[in-house]
């Protein structure tokens, strides 16, 4: 692998993980749609309860990979944004129809309500991920020429390899989320919930199965270069490796071991991005190649550290949030025990606070104001907010209103 | 010079777009609605924190309950604000696909960081709301913080970007390709940028502050004035206070920047259109045939302002050609509106604080409230036109004297169509998000002891009456 090529690795684990993640939050709004009367409900509930602390970290995967690929490959970015623009705008449309429907469905209160925003909710989670795979599809069949808009803006996305990328992607979805839903459900200790989704899981990786199967003969007769070498080493394998891994997935969800089986299924829908990748390479839009299309030496570097320190933080604090997620931490109230420990404020203390504000905010002023650049004005613009900031304090603190300390009792908790 | 046909072979060669304007609405429509979520993105955290900190030191539960129903809403608003946001990142590669073939290279590092700091908060937010009454209260206060930074360094990495195009370096042209390209000093080696990072994040605190503090000084002179509306208040109202006059000093700051890197924008401030010594500010009017007619002027204030200087001299529109000028009426209507309003913001914030500082409590006057009600809406009418300011004035250039707007754009056809669904869809966001808003400050208010087993205490006499009007 050469320098040229280490961004687009990393788009490659930010598309697979957005294909499992995301795909999986997409797919649970699709087993909302079907779902109706009293169990329809628990259903829908079950799929927002779990969505709810990972969905939008999941949807961040997809910005990643489009900042790196305009970071990376920025004719590359321009030519599939300007030539795709249909899709993409309908992707992008449905991002918001989902996200709103998402963020407003907490207060829905009456049943005609909640049908409504989770109708919105379901069809724009189909639309998205159908939208986006098309656009793959585009790329793969090397309907996306170099340049501005130079493409066919209908039959670029409009055609036999769009739509059944399309198809898959939304199928693939439906199927991750059965197997995941059918886990927390277990885990949460519901066997009806349990036994629906499992059922879900494993007609869905059947019906998965055969749209990839004939997804392959459509990519292998229409997409050309890539059709071909899609059934050619390496990326034979990774197809091989994706039907194994799903065959291996149905076996779990068959008997019933969920944990397995999430981890199955999504190594199942990485491989296939592993496989597309593999029989992309090494041109990444026609005529133009990865070499061709990156950007200088300078830039791949500063991205690569860039994202190698980001990852720094990223991958502990996505282990936290994942961690609390598949441990139930979130499922019910835990009722920490121990007593938030109290410290009466004292009146000194306050009072020396604001002298330190009106300390911060008399040195700030005059350095903002006199200096036009240099460490002298970085140390003014500091000052001044941190006077905002410890003046704030104080105010707040002198302001809070009175009552109710006193009632608070300090070992109470130990009776809960 | 190249020739013309040659011109038109390149990839990314200017193309003839019929719908140029329209692009650029439908671009300043998705800041619009973009940019007040993200005060909230910005400052509601912590206002959340500073609650739940106070809870933590005096065990008063009430200022639990108000972080727990608070961090409802600011979920809600980082979801919208997730989805608006993306839409802006797809608008960058749907309008103006030349701009990034050319350029992504250069500033697009800021962007790559910016994921990092999205995801941090994403993570973390999601944490800090499902966490309330699973995590010990300490590890439930520290889940906060990472949100608060995350706001800042997204501010930040967001606005490299933005201060690139204003003043762009770290590359050279060659042959109408970049080359010798520096991101690192492109985004962090430009003067230009910390004070528009200082002037916009301020300015979320001031926005957010308002408009939450405006909603409780309704309820306060519709007779809500109970211990849950009052701490609510004090909060962000306080914050705001505190954020508004220094957001002057830092207005001057800024203004002082503009004059130095883009004086071209400067004078369209104002409307000087001959570069003069001692130049005026006129207050109003209207700028028409190379001179302000009707304007009330302030003799050499301008040099002042611009170089703290009161006989400095300042360029004048006259020195670029007419093709390079921004539309001088509309950054200049923008830029007073601005400046006015955060003068008034100030005025408000200094009633409060005098009061603070003399008395040590509230205000009482009913007319504090009334201009607390409007100042809610009045800071966002300062933050857009504070960005119109910027954005307009940086025209007609989408990179400051290199890329003109106009050899940015899609070749592709269709944009009334989009600007026209997207209009639609942001009108039924923008209800939504009021909807949402409302069903939450509906809820009935149950002050829960919380882990510490504090006992449910509500006093107030207002309380009973606004749980009725609710």
């Amino acid at each position: 692998m050469t320098l040229a090529e280490a961004p687009l690795l990393l788009m490659l684990v930010g598309l697979a993980a957005y294909a499992v993640l995301g795909g999986a939050d997409f797919g649970a709004a699709f087993w909302q749609l079907g779902a109706r009367g009293e169990q329809g409900a628990w259903l829908r509930e079950h799929a927002y309860r779990a969505m709810g602390p990972v969905w939008e970290a999941n949807h961040v995967w997809l910005v990643f990979v489009l900042v790196i690929c305009w970071t990376a490959y920025p004719q590359s970015f321009a030519s599939i944004f300007s030539t795709l623009t249909i899709p993409l705008f309908i992707a992008a449309l449905g991002v918001i129809l989902r996200g709103t429907a998402y963020a407003v469905h907490a207060g829905t209160a009456r049943e005609i309500e909640r049908r409504a925003i989770d109708s919105v909710f379901s069809l724009s989670s189909i639309l998205t991920p159908f939208a986006l795979g098309t656009a793959v599809g585009a790329i793969a069949s090397g309907r996306v020429p170099v340049g501005n808009a130079r493409g066919d803006l209908v039959t670029s996305w409009l055609n036999p390899t769009s739509i059944a990328t399309g198809v898959l992607a939304v199928a693939t979805g439906a199927y991750i989320a059965a197997v995941y839903l059918a886990g927390d459900a277990r885990r949460a200790g519901d066997d009806e919930l349990t036994a629906a989704f499992r059922r879900r899981a494993l007609a869905a990786g059947l019906a998965t199965g055969t749209v990839a199967l004939c997804a392959l003969a459509v990519v292998a007769a229409d997409a050309g270069r890539v059709g071909e070498r899609l059934l050619e080493w390496p990326a034979l394998a990774a197809v091989a490796a994706s039907a194994a891994a799903g065959l291996l997935t149905l076996e779990f969800v068959r008997r019933e071991r969920f944990e397995p089986a999430r981890y199955g299924a999504s190594a199942a829908v990485a491989s296939v991005v592993l496989g597309w990748a593999l029989a992309q390479r090494p041109e990444l839009l026609p005529g133009l190649t990865v070499e061709q299309a990156a950007a200088g030496r300078p830039t791949l570097i500063a991205t690569v550290v860039g994202v190698a320190v980001g990852g720094l933080v990223l991958v502990p604090s996505l282990a936290i949030l994942f961690g609390l997620v598949l441990r139930g931490r979130f499922d019910k109230d835990v009722g920490s025990a121990k007593a938030a420990r109290r410290r009466h404020p004292t009146p000194q203390r306050r009072i020396s606070l604001l002298g330190l504000a009106l300390v911060l905010g008399a040195v700030g002023l005059p350095l903002v104001l006199v200096f036009d650049g240099g460490a002298l004005l970085a140390a003014g613009v500091v000052s001044l907010l941190a006077f905002v900031a410890v003046a704030s304090l104080v105010i707040v603190s002198a302001l809070a209103p009175p009552g109710a300390t006193e009632n608070h009792p300090g070992n109470d908790a130990s009776r809960t | 010079m190249t020739l013309p046909h040659l011109l038109a072979a390149a990839p990314f060669a200017p193309v003839d777009q019929e719908y140029l304007f329209e692009a650029r609405q439908m671009q300043a429509l998705s800041f619009a609605v973009h940019i007040p979520i993200v005060c909230f993105g910005i400052a509601f955290p912590a206002f959340v924190l500073m609650l739940e900190g106070v809870w933590l030191r005096t065990g008063d539960p009430i200022h639990r309950t108000i972080a727990k129903r608070w961090s409802k809403v600011m979920l809600a608003l980082f979801a919208v604000g997730v989805v608006t946001g993306t839409i802006l990142s797809f608008e960058l590669g749907l309008l103006w696909p030349n701009f990034m073939a050319t350029y992504g290279e250069v500033f697009g590092l800021g962007f790559t960081l910016e994921a990092f700091s999205f995801f941090l908060e994403a993570i973390f937010i999601a944490i800090y709301v499902y966490g309330w009454d699973r995590l010990s209260p300490r590890a439930h206060f520290l889940s906060g913080i990472p949100v608060v930074v995350a706001g800042f360094t997204g501010s930040l990495m967001v606005l490299t970007v933005n201060a690139w195009m204003n003043n762009p370096g770290g590359f050279r042209v060659e042959g109408g390709r970049v080359a010798d390209v520096r991101p690192l000093e492109a985004l962090f080696g430009n003067e230009y940028l910390w004070h528009e990072l200082v002037h916009m994040y301020i300015a979320g605190y001031i926005v957010a502050g308002f408009l939450t503090a405006s909603v409780y000084a309704w309820g306060w002179l519709k007779g809500r004035r109970g211990r849950y509306e009052r701490a609510a208040l004090v909060v962000p109202l306080t914050v705001a206070a505190l954020a508004a006059p220094v957001q002057i000093v830092v207005g001057d700051w800024a203004a002082r920047s503009v004059a130095r890197d883009q004086p071209t924008k400067l004078a369209a401030f104002e409307g000087l259109y001959e570069t003069e010594e001692g130049a005026a500010v006129h207050l109003g009017g209207w700028y028409h045939g190379d001179e302000i007619r009707y304007g009330v002027p302030l003799p050499r204030l301008l040099s002042l302002l611009a170089f703290h200087d009161p006989d400095a001299r300042v360029e004048g529109l006259e020195e670029v050609p007419a093709t390079e000028r921004p539309p001088v009426n509309v950054v200049r209507v923008a830029f007073q509106t601005m400046v006015g309003v955060g003068f008034v913001l100030a005025g408000v914030a200094a009633v409060y604080l005098y009061v603070f500082l003399r008395r040590r409590r509230l205000p009482e006057s009913a007319w504090f409230y009334r201009a607390l009600v409007v100042a809610g809406p009045l800071s966002v009418v300062a933050l857009i036109a504070g960005w119109v300011t910027t954005e307009v004035g940086r025209q007609p250039w989408v990179v400051y004297s290199h890329m003109r707007t106009e050899e940015a754009v899609t070749g592709a056809s269709g944009i009334p169509l989009g600007y026209a669904s997207l209009v639609l869809v942001y009108a039924g966001l923008l209800a939504a998000v009021v909807w949402i808003l409302r069903r939450l400050a509906r809820a009935p208010v149950d002050v829960q002891p919380g882990p510490s087993g504090v006992a449910p205490l509500v006093s107030g006499a207002a309380r009973p009456e606004s749980e009725e009007r609710r």
